[in-house]
């Protein structure tokens, strides 16, 4: 027993040799005293279960953890499982309907009770019990039941084949929370437990002590952490509110805070910012893509409640040639420059990321054409016959309403391609929208970005985690918002096509991950061809730290904030 | 004057009830979604069962007599039993805030603090600046002290905050680097330095509100005691050889306030509302932040339970406002 | 009959010569023609500029952007300079004069309709409330509910409800333009209102105004020729106020996505835009700033000359 214990420990310690020579920050756990991170929107709760919100789910992962989650490369790391079940080592039934996951020995809650598959299981009922209102509910989608054969073995059982197992306790969307805590906050109890939903137990690296809503909370270096001398910090200032400008401003110029989320902020003011030399610009790309969504249905107000059903194209976005003109038209480069300058990529994708599904077939979009534009347009019959500056056919005038949220570099956005289209004589009318609303999905509310009432509109989208298969789902013919649905799906420009439909449903049915790859790029690209979506840049997000402030690895897979336990303070 | 308190008082219930409802049937007709905030990635069907979790599913003629019921009698039920230990309220639902899950009222006693610190002291210290800045103004129209006043009262309530508070931070903050530029929420006050560092953090964004609030209170001021120092009442005064100092600090000045007090009055329930774009800036999320991000977020709860009890303070206020009306001028009478 | 004529004799005669005389003692208050000046200047800047500096403010220029204005030339003779863009150009190469051209015009209009608008609402509220004993509580309470609704939604359900119908009716830039104006104009008169119903309680027990009614005379003469005169200055007051609060809450309405879309410059959406650039580009704040706050300090200054010179007892001297 106790060679055996020597030798791990000798070779822990010549696995950590050259990490500890690469930066010498070894040491005593809450060494470094305080860091201080500013997130511009502030967390409103603790409990990601509760809420989706990315600020939620980044703040919580301080405190809780999944059982496997992303890291900076979006490959799958186990972290409170002693490894990443897959068919080939057995955790993955052949049939994929079960996943087994084996906790690592050892781990404590921090109040120093044991971890153990029971608290596994109870995250699951926790999330899928009746009225809870489960925000993650997607996560646990065909989970039938979790067995608990021992301490530490978790088994997942599914009801249909899961080519991609990894949705329950993976990534900051499912973490493992305690069941001796949230026991008697099940279901329609959840909102009644505020202090269990303000301070969970977990097993990261911190412990909340005092938790204000929608403001500040405050933690300090989690005693029963299983990594010795980890965390390097012994406490950590949570503060949110304010904006992206002041944010970049308290870490860069003033040098208040060690660390800023999420500066969406346009590329110059940030280089400005930098030159005071306090800070410094990271960022990561993941799959937001910032697109345009070309109506297939007609949107006149004089409809009535027949806007944008199916039954009604819509006049002219219907024809190919304008919409490809409409493409042609963008300078992406520019756009990309303007708006987003080293934290935006150009691409032609909608599914930009990963690697493996990017398509390469649609990359002559990046060459902003408008003379081929007007082309395209002439050649289809649509010429300016009456004088006003802008294309008619069959007494259809090319005039769009282009929709999108309140955003600065949104509204830059529009006010660019506004002028190239109106160039090539399409006339265009901009109004933007207050996030909450067009975002919302209020039925009552005509400026939803999924009832599209409006020719055009802009927004970026993203999907969690690395598969594709559920963002693709989202623009198959059923997926329209239709009075008949309340107005719910992703397939905005209501697109469809049997083509993609066929598609989709054989992803739904093959496992390998090459075919999935191929048929996620034969899928984006006859989105791309038939220029339903125009993507316009792919969106990295930027972060800022503190020069002083080492270890940051910024990861847009999973959360931010996910190896915090080793960060550290650069001396000096 | 009695009689008269008594009757606003007690006509004040149904206006309040009936205000409740108009406010209650604004947020619901308003477009807005507590779901909006969420990525784009959790789909539609975990939405709808998040808005069920969270009572939208049921129509407003069983949500507002609910809201109802919470204000008036569970809230205060809990108040009461934790103040004397007692179990009225009986484990019944308080009002809940969407967003966080917790009872707002709660929330709103967490934020009263640097609420109260910050916006209630620039407005505290915004009308004793501005009091004498009118009266001086008035009594030496188009002295250069007037003059100086005028200018400078103008142009502070011409600049949006969102401007004046940046340039602050900028000059102060950034450059000199004498004052932080957020405001620490969970600082206490427990000694000298500590009471230094509160006086630090809060100089910028009193200096900013109090601007507007002084900029508004004397102009009205000076308008005022203007009005008054041409009456004749003034001559008599000063022809019976009153002293210069009674005639204008007792005659002139008590007939001036009327204008002063409504003003001063309306704007004590703004205090609560809080300085939305100043506590922005400085992030000092007090009243204010909470109301805005409420109201981003269709937090109709919050939102509901904040603007009523600015309605409440609206209402005690304008009748307090009346109240002092006919004590400062005797001759107004409301039988 | 009789009645009658004599008022239009009055209406005919008198004022000529009283009108002559506000003008005159107007004249000499040097604050006021500097700020009627002002304002004639910066109105017609608005109003005519646009037809001599012949630039789109909404085209962009890219290659042009971020050009220093003219005087820079002087300081640094490195700083981007074209006389084709005298005030420079912001982050998108739009040209900055002809922006605060545009934004004044619908700062101008904003503010000036919405300010009228709720001083007119005010004032009659004020006075009805005041005078008529009756009509007091119910205006009053009116009044709080007013004031206790949150700006926010309210604008939101009228954009909702609105929005639409006007745009059909008058074009997406008029119908905006409308229900801006009206969602301030109504929310902020309500202060207004009750300094002038104060005043006119006090002044309705005053000797000159009970010698008015113990001869006889009407309700409406009372108000118009008695209170009214006598209630002005805080009127003037609220109105200069007024006119800021309007031309800020619309920069405000822009930045949460309520106000005009955004390619309708206002000077406060100009401001908006350039605090974060304030240090590298002064001038984009500069600009509009020094217009709102000029544009406030004029009418602040007229309605004080304006104030004493149609006061009876200070044009005497």
């Amino acid at each position: 027993m106790k060679l055996k214990t020597a030798l791990l420990g000798a070779a822990a310690s010549l696995a950590l040799a050259p990490m500890a020579l690469a930066d010498a920050h070894e040491g005593e756990r809450g060494r470094d005293g305080e860091v201080k991170i500013i997130y511009w929107q502030a967390p409103s709760i603790l409990n990601p279960y509760l809420s989706g919100g990315t600020k939620e789910l980044e703040a919580a992962s301080l405190i809780i953890e999944p059982l496997a989650r992303y890291d900076t490369d979006g490959n799958l790391v186990a972290w409170l499982a002693e490894e990443v079940p897959t068919v080939a080592n057995g955790g993955v039934s052949e049939d994929l309907k079960t996943i087994t996951w084996k906790l690592k020995p050892g781990l404590v809650w921090s109040d120093g009770t044991p971890l153990t598959s029971e608290d596994v299981k109870f995250s699951w009922e926790y999330c899928t019990a009746e009225g809870g209102g489960c925000a993650q509910g997607e996560k646990y989608l065909d989970v039938v039941s979790v067995d608990t054969p021992d301490e530490l073995t978790a088994v997942v059982n599914f009801s249909v084949a899961k080519p991609f197992p990894y949705g329950p306790f993976v990534g900051a969307q499912a973490p493992i929370i305690q069941k001796a805590q949230f026991a008697d906050c099940m279901g329609p109890k959840a909102p009644e437990c505020t202090d269990e939903n303000f301070g969970p137990i977990g097993t990261g690296p911190f412990v909340v002590t005092d938790f204000r809503t929608n403001d500040v909370f405050t933690a300090v270096a989690n005693e029963n952490y299983r990594e010795a001398g980890k965390p390097a910090f012994a406490s950590v200032t949570f503060k949110g509110g304010g904006d992206a400008a002041a944010a970049g401003r308290a870490v860069h110029e003033t040098g208040e805070y060690d660390y800023a989320w999420n500066l969406q902020l346009a590329p110059d003011v940030l280089a400005g910012m930098a030159e005071a030399g306090l800070g410094q610009n990271v960022a990561a790309f993941g799959t937001s893509v910032e697109r345009i969504l070309l109506n297939q249905t007609n949107v006149d107000p004089a409809l009535g409640d027949q806007r944008g059903v199916i039954g009604n194209p819509h006049p002219f976005l219907t024809d190919k040639s304008v919409r490809q003109a409409m493409s042609m038209a963008i300078d992406r480069a520019l756009l990309t420059e303007i708006g987003y300058g080293e934290f935006g990529r150009l691409t032609c994708n909608v599914l930009p990321a990963p690697a493996i599904f990017a398509s390469d077939a649609n990359d002559s979009c990046l060459v902003q054409d408008i003379e081929g534009a007007k082309g395209v347009l002439e050649a289809a019959g649509w010429t300016d016959t009456d004088g006003d500056g802008f294309r008619d056919k069959d007494g259809i005038k090319l005039s769009v309403l282009y929709q999108t949220s309140t955003n600065a570099v949104r509204q830059d956005y529009q006010a660019l391609i506004k002028q190239w289209w109106e160039e090539i004589g399409v006339e265009t009318e901009l109004r933007n929208i207050d996030a909450s609303v067009f975002f919302g999905s209020d039925p009552g509310s005509p400026d939803t970005f999924q009832k599209f009432f409006a020719d055009v509109e802009m927004f970026t989208n993203n999907f969690d985690g690395t598969d594709p298969e559920a963002y693709m789902a989202g623009w198959t013919c059923d997926q329209a918002p239709q009075p008949s649905n309340q107005w719910q799906g992703n397939n905005m420009p209501r697109f469809c096509s049997e083509e993609y439909d066929a598609l989709r449903a054989e992803m739904a049915v093959t496992g390998d991950i090459n075919e999935r790859a191929r048929l996620a790029k034969a899928m984006n690209d006859i989105l791309m061809q038939e220029y339903i979506i125009l993507p316009l840049t792919h969106r990295g997000r930027n972060s800022a730290h503190a020069v002083s402030l080492g270890g940051v690895a910024l990861n847009v897979w999973d959360s931010e904030l996910w190896n915090i336990a080793d960060w550290y303070r650069i001396p000096g | 004057m009695l009689t008269y308190t008594l009757r606003r008082l007690l006509l004040s219930i149904p206006t309040l009830l009936f205000i409740a409802f108009v406010i209650f049937m604004l947020l619901e007709l308003a477009p807005g979604d507590p779901m909006a905030s969420m990525p784009l990635t959790i789909p539609p069907e975990v939405k709808e069962k998040m808005r069920e979790a969270l009572g939208l599913g049921r129509p407003w003629y069983v949500r507002f007599p609910l809201w109802l019921n919470q204000f008036f009698i569970v809230e205060p039920q809990y108040w009461f039993d934790q103040t004397f230990g007692t179990n009225f309220a009986n484990g019944a639902q308080r009002i809940i805030s969407f967003q966080s899950r917790s009872p707002v009222f709660d929330t709103i006693a967490e934020r009263m603090p640097q609420t109260l610190w910050v916006v209630g002291m620039s407005y505290v210290v915004g009308v004793l600046i501005a009091l004498p800045i009118g009266i001086i103004s008035a009594y030496k129209q188009y002295s250069v002290f007037d003059q100086a006043g005028t200018f400078v009262s103008m142009i502070g309530f011409s600049v949006p905050p969102f401007f004046s508070g940046v340039l602050l931070i900028v000059v102060f903050s950034v450059q000199l680097k004498w004052l932080p530029s957020i405001y620490d929420t969970t600082h206490v006050v427990t000694g000298w330095d500590s009471f230094v560092f509160q006086l630090r953090q809060m100089v910028m964004p009193v200096m900013v509100l109090a601007l507007q609030t002084t900029a508004q209170v004397s102009r009205y001021m000076r308008a005022s005691m203007l009005d008054n120092l041409g009456q004749d009442y003034v001559r008599t005064a000063r022809a019976k050889g009153m002293s210069e100092s009674v005639v204008v600090m007792k005659h002139v000045l008590r007939n001036s306030m009327l204008p002063v007090i409504t003003v001063i009055a309306l704007g004590i329930p703004a205090i609560f509302g809080g300085a939305i774009i100043t506590e922005q800036i400085f992030k000092v999320n007090g009243l204010g932040q909470l109301l805005i991000t409420a109201l981003q977020g269709s937090d109709i709860p919050m939102v509901m339970t904040i603007t009523f009890l600015l309605a409440v303070l609206i209402v005690m206020m304008n009748l307090i406002a009346d109240v002092l009306y006919g004590i400062l001028d005797p001759r107004i009478r409301y039988d | 009959m009789t009645d009658l004529t004599n008022v239009e004799m009055e209406v005919v005669e008198k004022p000529r010569s009283q009108w002559r005389d506000v003008w005159d003692q107007f004249k000499t208050h040097k604050g006021a023609v500097a700020g009627l000046s002002f304002l004639i200047f910066i109105t017609l800047f608005a109003a005519v500029g646009p037809f001599l500096w012949d630039v789109d403010p909404g085209r962009l220029d890219i290659r042009n952007k971020d050009v220093r204005p003219i005087y820079m030339g002087l300081f640094d003779s490195s700083a981007k300079v074209s006389w084709a863009n005298p005030m420079g150009t912001d982050n998108l190469g739009r040209d900055i004069m002809a922006n605060i051209m545009q934004g004044g015009r619908i700062s101008l209009a904003v503010g000036w309709t919405a300010m009228v608008l709720a001083v007119v609402l005010g004032t009659t509220i004020g006075v009805l409330a005041g005078y008529f004993k009756r009509l007091d509580g119910l205006l009053m309470r009116f009044t709080d509910l007013v004031l206790a609704l949150p700006l926010l939604p309210l604008l939101l359900v009228m954009m909702l409800l609105f929005r639409d119908p006007l745009r059909a009716a008058f074009g997406p830039e008029t119908g905006i333009f409308l229900l801006i104006v009206a969602g301030i104009g109504i929310t902020s008169w309500m202060q207004t209102a009750r300094i002038v119903r104060g005043d006119v309680m006090a002044l309705k027990e005053r000797e000159f105004v009970l010698a008015a009614r113990s001869i006889g005379t009407p309700a409406r003469r009372m108000i118009t020729r008695h209170l009214l005169p006598n209630v002005l200055s805080p009127i003037m007051v609220s109105a200069t106020l007024g006119l800021a609060t309007a031309i800020i809450t619309e920069s405000a309405l822009s930045f949460l996505g309520l106000g005009f879309p955004s390619d309708f410059p206002t000077w406060g959406k100009i401001l908006f835009d350039s605090v974060d650039r304030m240090t590298s580009f002064p001038e984009r704040v500069i600009w509009p700033g020094l217009a709102i706050s000029l544009t406030v300090l004029a009418v602040n200054y007229i309605g004080d000359g304006l104030r004493d010179a149609l006061d009876p007892r200070i044009r005497g001297h």
